[in-house]
């Protein structure tokens, strides 16, 4: 369990992440969703230990991140937006970084680079930027830590990858994992997110399951305008809109709605999911 | 796997399984995936197939042995059918009616084309 507690973080004097609290369970597939510039990979940097939150705390099983402690190294694993082309062959490569991971395993490695139709004797510094994403995929993943930070892992991904990818990301990671995905690409990880969070310039707007989102909001697909839509967007053939769910009916979450309703109507989401 | 625009995805996934049963792809007894192992391979969380699998064992057409997975009730197929034709009877049949009243299709046409 990851226990943000009222962390504060600015870039010299530019805040960017302030008083942000947050709980990420066992077991669950976090998508972690914001703006440009809003401070997600900067959240990311401060679980994994790269960066020291300046006030506040967080708590990672007993473990400040930024201690750096080996245990605490071992149990996780943080994956950049941006991976660097090692001088190596893929799969010496994950032989010989791997050792740092107790829970690594090299035939899984090679299980899931053949998942994503790689080459393991292929040097890394000649694939493309693609390729080299899904390499650093697959280490990442046959790691099997309890946590797993992927920063916009499906950028540069071609099409048939992306299927891989999800494919991958619940074949390869255990249970009892919390994983953080940041990401704009909501389309291709719509159904493998779970819960979702979205953060804002120095709040958390949303935190929660598909299930509570589709209590509380209606995604209509519909052709009529409904008054009471808090956010409606032009289809070809109608409307996606989306209202609170006053008649308690199921739909069908679409995250980049979900966005944009509450981007429009911060206090009113915040009202809405409040647990108080 | 490609989804609806408009029916939860949980819901979906429990149409698929119900008509693999009417279909005989599925009998009685037989085992289904788990939970992950589903999710895995069709792309979607397991927290979603997780509440497929509540809602069919709800419905009488799955059941949890426990510690081993999931199998097809003795019953799913009534149990399906039942639950679809209550459907067909409560919202297929008078769409379908209002619908041939708006079109001004009388009694006999619609019998003579339906048999």
């Amino acid at each position: 369990m990851i226990k943000i507690g009222n962390i504060d973080f600015s870039y010299g004097n530019v805040p960017c992440l302030e008083k942000i609290s947050l709980n990420l369970e066992e077991g669950k597939i976090y998508g972690l969703l914001g703006e440009n510039g809003v401070g997600k990979t900067t959240l990311l940097t401060l679980l994994c230990g790269l960066k020291k939150v300046q006030s506040g705390s967080i708590d990672v099983d007993g473990f400040s991140p930024y201690d750096r402690e080996p245990d605490f190294l071992a149990s996780q694993f943080y994956l950049p937006d941006e991976v660097s082309p090692v001088n190596a062959k893929a799969e010496s490569f994950a032989v010989n970084s791997g050792q740092f991971w107790p829970g690594f395993s090299i035939d899984k490695f090679n299980e899931i680079m053949k998942v994503f139709e790689m080459d393991t004797e292929q040097k890394m510094n000649a694939m493309s930027a693609g390729q080299l994403k899904k390499t650093w995929i697959s280490f990442a993943l046959a790691c099997s830590t309890k946590y797993l930070f992927l920063d916009e892992p499906t950028n540069g991904l071609d099409i048939p990858s992306k299927a891989q990818f999800r494919k991958a990301i619940m074949s390869f990671t255990r249970e009892d994992s919390t994983i953080v995905i940041s990401t704009h690409q909501v389309k291709d990880l719509e159904n493998i997110i779970d819960p979702i969070i979205i953060l804002d310039k120095r709040d958390v707007l949303l935190n929660a399951s598909v299930q509570e989102i589709t209590e509380k909001f209606y995604f209509d697909y519909g052709t009529t305008l409904n008054p009471a839509s808090l956010y409606t967007e032009q289809l070809p053939g109608g409307f996606i809109q989306v209202y609170p769910n006053a008649a308690g009916e199921e739909s069908k979450i679409n995250i980049e709605a979900l966005f944009n309703t509450v981007h429009k109507n911060k206090e009113t989401v915040k009202a809405i999911f409040s647990h108080e | 796997m490609e989804f609806d625009s408009n029916r939860p995805i949980y819901l979906q996934i429990a149409d698929v399984i119900c008509n693999r049963i009417l279909q005989g792809e599925l009998k009685a007894e037989d085992r289904i995936p788990s939970v992950r192992e589903y999710g895995a391979e069709i792309g979607v969380n397991p927290n979603t197939v997780a509440r497929t699998y509540e809602t069919l064992t709800d419905k009488g057409v799955i059941y949890n042995k426990r510690g081993i997975g999931f199998f097809v009730t003795e019953k799913a197929a009534q149990n399906i059918r039942k639950e679809a034709k209550e459907k067909f009877l409560k919202e297929d049949l008078p769409n379908f009616a209002n619908k041939a009243r708006l079109l001004d299709i009388d009694k006999e046409e619609i019998i003579r084309l339906l048999f």
